[in-house]
């Protein structure tokens, strides 16, 4: 459910069509192209999937927190699934930062708090950056994938949160 | 400036001077734009409101400091921390009226004004260091803590210290469901 053909024979596939313009069923519909090799998977979340998605986080993180039976709840902080991990900061200021991860995942604290920093500092301090804005900073990007990369190569046995 | 530790970029200083200059650059420039005072005044609350709504975030992911759970909180909070964080200076924090959400900073040592005697004649309403009131009331409000943030004396107006007035306006407002 929710997955679709991402690749045939190493060659990416947009929609119907692959990146030469071939379509895709008229492809694999012609057995002189056989054998064939299939890449199946989830779409990448375009940006406004993105958002759709975060701001019902948004009104779930308020709703739990309300619900929640102690007093002065600060949210969601993580949610679990068998598949992976959701971790969720909230800052002062009421940014939230979320992490998906694998459920064996450690050190995502600490991500967190690394990625507000990168958020403070190359989003915030770009002058050409309008707050609430969707981020298109380069600086912030690299730091960002820099930042993740450390996190995953520290693995399940990474340093505490 | 202290960092925590891990961070990678390395801790850049830049010379007093050059800030002291800059500041001092911006508010010539605006008074060379501006003939009223007020108005000098109004830009320059508004460039440092500009500011103060992305330094909080600076100042909160860098201090890593807890909620504040009440006004006088906050202003110690903003005197002692970052104010020394910011500007390496430590005012002194004193509660004005009994209602507790009216609070004044007195600033013993004021690095913007290092180079500055006395304003001149035909500016005398100026408040050269308007900008740090705007700086102050964009980085409460973005903690949803409205405030009015003015300056009560200013040494170079003539008077004997310099003292920043912050109000807060209401109570603090539960931030779960703003933004």
């Amino acid at each position: 459910v929710g997955h679709a053909v991402l690749a045939i024979n190493g060659a990416e596939v947009n929609g119907r069509f692959t990146a030469d313009g071939k379509d895709v069923l008229e492809f694999l519909g012609n057995p002189a192209n056989y054998p064939v090799s299939i890449r199946f998977g989830r779409h990448r979340l375009s940006s406004n999937e993105k958002l759709m998605l975060a701001s019902m986080f948004h009104s779930l993180f308020a709703i739990g927190s309300q619900l929640s039976p102690e007093i002065g709840s600060s949210g969601i902080e993580m949610l679990e699934t068998d598949t992976f991990k959701l971790h969720c900061f909230q800052t002062l200021t009421g940014i939230k930062f979320m992490v998906l991860a694998d459920p064996r995942q450690a050190g995502i604290d600490s991500l967190l708090r690394k990625i507000y920093e990168i958020y403070s500092d190359f989003a915030l301090k770009n002058p050409f950056y309008s707050l609430e804005m969707p981020i298109r900073c380069e600086l912030f990007d690299q730091n960002l994938k820099l930042a993740l990369e450390v996190a995953e190569k520290a693995g399940p046995f990474g340093p505490g949160s | 400036m202290s960092r925590p530790p891990g961070r990678k970029q390395e801790n850049h200083k830049i010379s007093r001077e050059l800030f002291v200059l800059t500041y001092g650059a911006l508010v010539a420039q605006l008074c060379k734009d501006y003939e009223k005072d007020e108005d000098v005044n109004t830009f320059l609350d508004r460039m440092g409101y500009g500011i103060g709504v992305r330094l909080i975030d600076d100042f909160l992911a860098r201090s890593a400091v807890k909620k504040c759970r009440s006004y006088s909180e906050t202003a110690d909070m903003i005197a002692q921390v970052a104010f020394k964080m910011y500007l390496g200076v430590t005012p002194s924090v004193s509660c004005s009226n009994t209602a507790g959400n009216e609070f004044s900073l007195i600033l013993d040592k004021n690095p913007l004004v290092d180079f500055v005697e006395e304003l001149p004649a035909e500016r005398a309403s100026l408040c050269y260091c308007n900008l740090l009131c705007g700086v102050i009331r964009g980085a409460l409000e973005m903690v949803q803590l409205a405030a009015e943030v003015t300056f009560l004396q200013d040494r170079l107006k003539g008077d004997a210290v310099t003292e920043i007035g912050i109000t807060f306006l209401r109570k603090a407002e539960d931030r779960k469901h703003k933004r």
